[in-house]
């Protein structure tokens, strides 16, 4: 699903250029669910946006789903995203003046589904995600946990290959973040490639694979034998 | 672009940001206001200035004979000069660029006017047909003094309507009635009125019925005359008259005593210098209205556009492709520029009117008004602006990095 050859990532600001990514190679399978770790600055984020093609590289290839990522213009990058990829993220980024419904029915407005039927569909996802009675309200109106599902909806609505979560429990307490985690565990199970971006020891180890960073290289990969997929 | 689910998604982010849309509007709005009234005023005002010119045509040359003050070809000064029918002949057919023309003839004695026992003091005035023209006295009963009354010399008089009011109390028709001028019975042929009430207050006679009943022969007193020239090329026709008046009745041309002469044009150049000043006063005042209306629009546009940054990150995150986004805002600018410039476009137009019904006319403010099309490009002019000004931060939001915009503070 996801290959990577050797990535190279630098931030040029003003004179300074700052080497993030130093040469990352990775490969992740169709229907994995994995977790990239590493203390900050070690380019957790950077890759993670390299992989939701928010932002290029600057060295090596990339493969998303068999095509090659490089250089593609803003529309066609902004149609990939729509069509291929499903974001969360720790602060939810949820359009502060549209409700619940609306929010997650965004991706779809970008694919030319008209209102109605976007809307039904919208509804289905907050009925999965258990939220069906709050799609009037307003996401100030909502807990983080709830946000969270919105958010969560809002990805899969447009059916991703790939989700992605960059600290997707960062802003919630200890039992929300593990019902979070539940849900995308679901939706893994499903068959949607899941790449969680996070610092936490625990949600890390209820994915497949544990990829570490360190100063833009991998230092290690750690397999968790003991995953929630194997164990159910 | 006529996309009806795009239009929703616009309509839905501007009603649900009901402060920003209405602080976008209100400038708009305002601006166009403003240029409304300002416009209108001075309309008001050039209104009431010509209002006050557009009495008489307003570009006639009077003149008459006078006395030689030069020595000219053996002849001392001191020379009485004197016209007659054969220069009005002369004028009227052999100058060019004259358009109406009428001399006049002075009838000296008394000036009371009589009918049965009424009697009033009025202006007498012998004339030919052009000189309804000249005064642009307007008709309300019968007729001018015509050709034929000239040629036959008869007795007639078109009277004013003051004239027609003191003499005619018990609201007889005039028509066809005589009354006694000087002694010598005239019948009434027409009634005339004349913006300027001093210009009312009088009768008009045909000049050779004057000239026979005063034993004036064919002399006449002076000549007036209407032209549609330039005022370069009405000054240019004084001299030619000049000249040609000099040479008729042998007088140095350059005699400033021998014939006198004024043209309204002069006058009229004035005013018409003044009229251009207010003009160029008000649609400046209006230019710079509309920049501070697009200075505004463009600064909420830009503000709009920061606030937006993170909600502009999302959508792109999810999706939407820079097009999208452009066209976004820039639908967005239209709308509200639009609906709140044809808001301040009809509330401008409406004080006016009201203030045009309530403001009596007077001398320095009469009949405001807005030309409708000069209102309306004004407003295309700002939502053109608005969208212009929408498209610098909507190309500027179109490049906003989606990581950027996300990145948590």
């Amino acid at each position: 699903m996801i290959t990577l050859t050797n990535l190279h990532k630098s931030y040029v600001t003003g004179e300074n250029s700052l080497h993030v990514l130093k040469g990352i190679s990775l490969q992740i399978e169709k229907g994995e669910m994995v977790s990239v770790m590493g203390p900050s600055g070690s380019g957790k984020s950077t890759l993670l946006n390299v992989i939701g093609i928010l932002d290029n590289y600057d060295e090596g290839e990339y493969y998303l789903d068999g095509m090659l990522i490089r250089g593609l213009n803003e529309t066609r990058a902004a149609y990939l995203r729509n069509h291929k990829i499903g974001f969360v993220f720790q602060s939810f980024n949820l359009i502060s003046f549209k409700n619940a419904m609306e929010n997650v029915a965004l991706p779809l407005y970008y694919q030319g589904v008209n209102r109605k039927k976007r809307n039904l569909i919208a509804m289905e996802y907050l009925d999965r995600m258990g939220l069906k009675d709050w799609w009037t309200h307003l996401p100030s109106e909502l807990s983080g946990g709830q946000k969270q599902r919105i958010a969560i909806a809002r990805a899969l609505i447009s059916k991703p290959k790939i989700i992605l979560a960059d600290e997707p429990t960062g802003a919630l307490d200890t039992v929300t973040s593990m019902e979070v985690m539940d849900i995308l565990q679901e939706i893994n199970n499903t068959g949607i490639t899941i790449v969680i971006v996070t610092h936490e020891r625990d949600i890390a180890e209820r994915t497949q694979r544990s990829i570490k960073l360190r100063d833009g290289v991998i230092e290690n990969v750690i397999h968790h034998s003991l995953n929630y997929k194997t164990a159910v | 672009m006529f996309d009806l689910d795009k239009w929703q998604e616009i309509f839905s982010t501007i009603s649900k940001n009901k402060m920003r849309t209405f602080l976008t509007g209100f400038s708009v709005a305002w601006g166009i206001f403003m240029l409304i009234i300002l416009l209108g005023s001075g309309k008001g005002l050039q209104n009431a200035i010509d209002g006050q010119f557009r009495e008489d045509a307003v570009n006639t040359i009077w003149f008459g004979a006078g006395t030689t003050s030069k020595a000219y070809k053996g002849m001392q000064p001191g020379r009485q000069v004197r016209f007659t029918d054969e220069d009005y002949e002369f004028v009227k057919d052999q100058i060019k660029g004259v358009d109406k023309i009428s001399a006049r003839y002075y009838m000296w004695g008394n000036r009371v006017i009589s009918y049965k026992k009424e009697y009033g003091v009025f202006n007498i005035i012998s004339v030919h047909p052009d000189y309804q023209d000249i005064e642009t006295a307007t008709l309300i009963e019968g007729r001018f003094i015509n050709q034929i009354d000239i040629k036959k010399r008869r007795k007639v008089v078109t009277i004013g309507k003051p004239v027609k009011e003191a003499l005619f109390k018990k609201g007889e028709n005039p028509i066809g009635e005589f009354i006694k001028v000087n002694n010598v019975l005239f019948q009434v042929v027409g009634v005339f009125k004349d913006k300027n009430e001093n210009d009312e207050r009088r009768i008009y006679l045909p000049i050779a019925t004057a000239q026979m009943i005063s034993g004036g022969g064919n002399t006449i007193h002076n000549l007036t005359i209407t032209s549609n020239l330039s005022a370069k090329e009405s000054e240019q026709l004084e001299k030619n008259i000049k000249a040609e008046m000099a040479e008729r009745h042998r007088f140095d041309k350059d005699d400033e005593q021998a014939i006198w002469m004024w043209n309204t044009i002069k006058e009229y150049k004035k005013f018409s210098n003044l009229f251009m000043g207010i003009q160029i006063f008000v649609t400046m005042i209006g230019a710079f209205t509309i920049i501070a209306g697009i200075v505004g629009v463009s600064n909420i546009m830009i503000i709009v556009v920061n606030e937006r940054t993170k909600e502009i990150g999302i959508r792109k995150a999810i999706g939407a492709s820079p097009a999208s986004v452009i066209g976004m805002i820039i639908f967005e600018a239209v709308i509200i520029t639009g609906t709140a410039g044809y808001i301040g476009l009809l509330a401008g137009i409406g004080l006016i009117e009201l203030a045009g019904s309530l403001i009596p006319p007077n001398e320095v403010f009469s009949n405001p008004e807005v030309n409708f099309n000069v209102a309306l490009i004004a407003t295309g002019v700002l939502i053109l602006a608005g969208t212009l000004a929408g498209l610098v931060p909507a190309l500027r939001a179109a490049k906003i990095r989606p990581v950027l915009a996300l990145r948590d503070e």
